[in-house]
């Protein structure tokens, strides 16, 4: 499922499993919010997190074979809407941790996998074998509110319609581009260890956690409103 | 503190002196009026440039004049102050009747570079100055409508992000190229050049002053709700 492992001042989310995909069920959700938890309660001054995966995929979106198993149509509906409910609790979890976030992408991400990325701070990827692919468009599955308020926030101009609007798979120069990521890597190691210095650089400006998620939904203030979540203004110098 | 000259078309506002301009209550009391002044005596084809002398556009609120309340409910109080305070310029700005430059020949920090960014162009120095929202660094948050400045003047998130939530010390060179600059150069004098020059062709347009504002606040509708500014539907037969 998931491991948090504490490193000095970070925390490092790997995602683990025989499922190779990563596939994004209840458990695998679970599982992530709750290390979150964790991460946030044991933050202090200089925290920082860093998500990781390993092979093949960072993460390849909603575990449709468990939507599908369900017995009838109206269960499959409802465990779809459950998978929407646990991502949209995901996306407040990282807003409101209070410490920087960086995705080291691995491998592909796709549909609520790029969701995951995106809700980090700064995002990491491989510059070869991994590319970002919004399938929603393809496979016919509307993209709820929350989500395109998260892409409206994280996300600018042409590239934000290329991301959802064309189907591509963005493979990490175009991603380097189009502004999704902050740089690419050759190798899976090389993509981890990054994430791992670019975390400790972060973690070395001690930022104050509470004033810093503060910020950040001030940054990203309309997809604060529509998930429901105030920010505090004006504090001491 | 600051004044204001005019040059032909030009009005030109100056922060002078060679300390770090910092936005109290009085020199901000002091812009807004000499703003309204512009406004007043705007006609058609005027163009504002604001710059500073000395190495600082300038560095914010003063946060000494703050912490000089002698406790921190104080500090707070005063700190509310000047972001109530500054509203009002940031709103005029916005609603300026001109195209506006922030000439910008030293460093602009956290309100002072809110103030820059408040105009339409921003021209800025490549070999000294940065831009820089420190209040990552200094566990401030920002005020509503400064993040709702950056959110419609910064398109860019990557660049919002980072100058917001990263702190970073942007130089000119780096401006220019992420967009938050129209355009940097190298040395004090060929920014204000530049500038002198870019008020004045943009004055040679003779545009509609009024109109221009409303064009304006319509690109920019949500900072312009929260500063209070209403959007006026115009329709001027001039064909």
């Amino acid at each position: 499922m998931c491991s948090l492992e504490k490193r000095g001042n970070l925390f490092i989310l790997i995602l683990t499993g025989q499922n190779g995909e990563h596939r994004l069920n209840p458990n695998l959700f679970s599982s992530i919010i709750s290390a979150l938890s964790r991460a946030k309660a044991e933050s202090t001054r200089g925290s920082a997190l860093v998500t990781v995966s390993h092979g093949k995929f960072f993460c390849n979106g909603f575990d449709l074979d468990w939507v599908n198993a369900a017995g009838s149509d109206e269960e499959t509906q409802q465990r779809f809407n459950l998978l929407l409910d646990y991502l949209k609790q995901l996306v407040l979890a990282f807003i409101s941790l209070p410490m920087p976030t960086i995705a080291a992408v691995n491998g592909h991400a796709a549909a609520g996998g790029v969701v995951l990325a995106l809700c980090h701070d700064y995002v990491l990827m491989r510059r070869h074998r991994s590319v970002l692919y919004m399938i929603d468009l393809d496979l016919g599955i509307k993209i709820p509110e929350p989500f395109m308020a998260l892409f409206r926030a994280k996300i600018s101009g042409s590239a934000r319609r290329d991301l959802l609007l064309r189907g591509l798979k963005i493979k990490g120069e175009e991603a380097l581009k189009m502004g999704i990521v902050e740089a690419v890597y050759d190798g899976e190691e090389e993509v981890t260890n990054s994430g791992i210095e670019m975390a400790d650089d972060l973690a070395k400006r001690n930022w104050h956690g509470e004033f810093y998620v503060e910020i950040r939904k001030g940054l990203y203030s309309e997809l604060c409103d529509i998930l429901g979540i105030a920010s505090k203004a004006i504090a001491t110098p | 503190m600051c004044t204001l000259e005019m040059r032909g078309n030009l009005f030109i506002l100056t922060l002078t002196g060679e300390d770090r301009h910092l936005f109290n209550p009085d020199l901000i009391s002091s812009l807004l009026k000499l703003l309204s002044q512009v406004k007043a005596q705007a006609t058609c084809g005027s163009a504002l440039i604001t710059q500073a002398q000395g190495k600082f556009f300038s560095y914010g609120f003063d946060l000494d004049w703050a912490q000089a309340a002698g406790s921190e409910q104080g500090a707070v109080k005063r700190l509310q102050q000047m972001a109530d305070l500054f509203k009002p310029v940031i709103a005029t700005l916005l609603s300026l009747p001109m195209p506006t430059i922030a000439a910008i020949t030293g460093h602009a920090v956290a309100a002072g570079f809110t103030l820059a960014l408040s105009h339409d162009y921003l021209i800025m120095r490549k070999d000294r100055g940065i831009l820089w929202m420190p209040e990552v660094d200094i566990a401030l948050t920002l005020p509503d409508y400064i993040n709702a400045l950056f959110k419609e003047m910064i398109g860019d998130a990557s660049v919002r992000r980072d100058l917001l939530l990263r702190g970073l010390k942007m130089k000119g060179d780096e401006a220019e190229k992420r967009g938050v600059v129209k355009a940097a150069y190298d040395g004090e004098a060929e920014v204000r050049e530049a500038s002198v020059c870019l008020a004045e062709n943009l004055g040679k347009r003779k545009w509609h002053g009024e109109v221009y504002a409303e064009i304006r606040k319509g690109l920019y509708p949500q900072l312009s709700a929260i500063l209070g500014l209403s959007h006026k539907v115009y329709a001027i037969a001039r064909l």
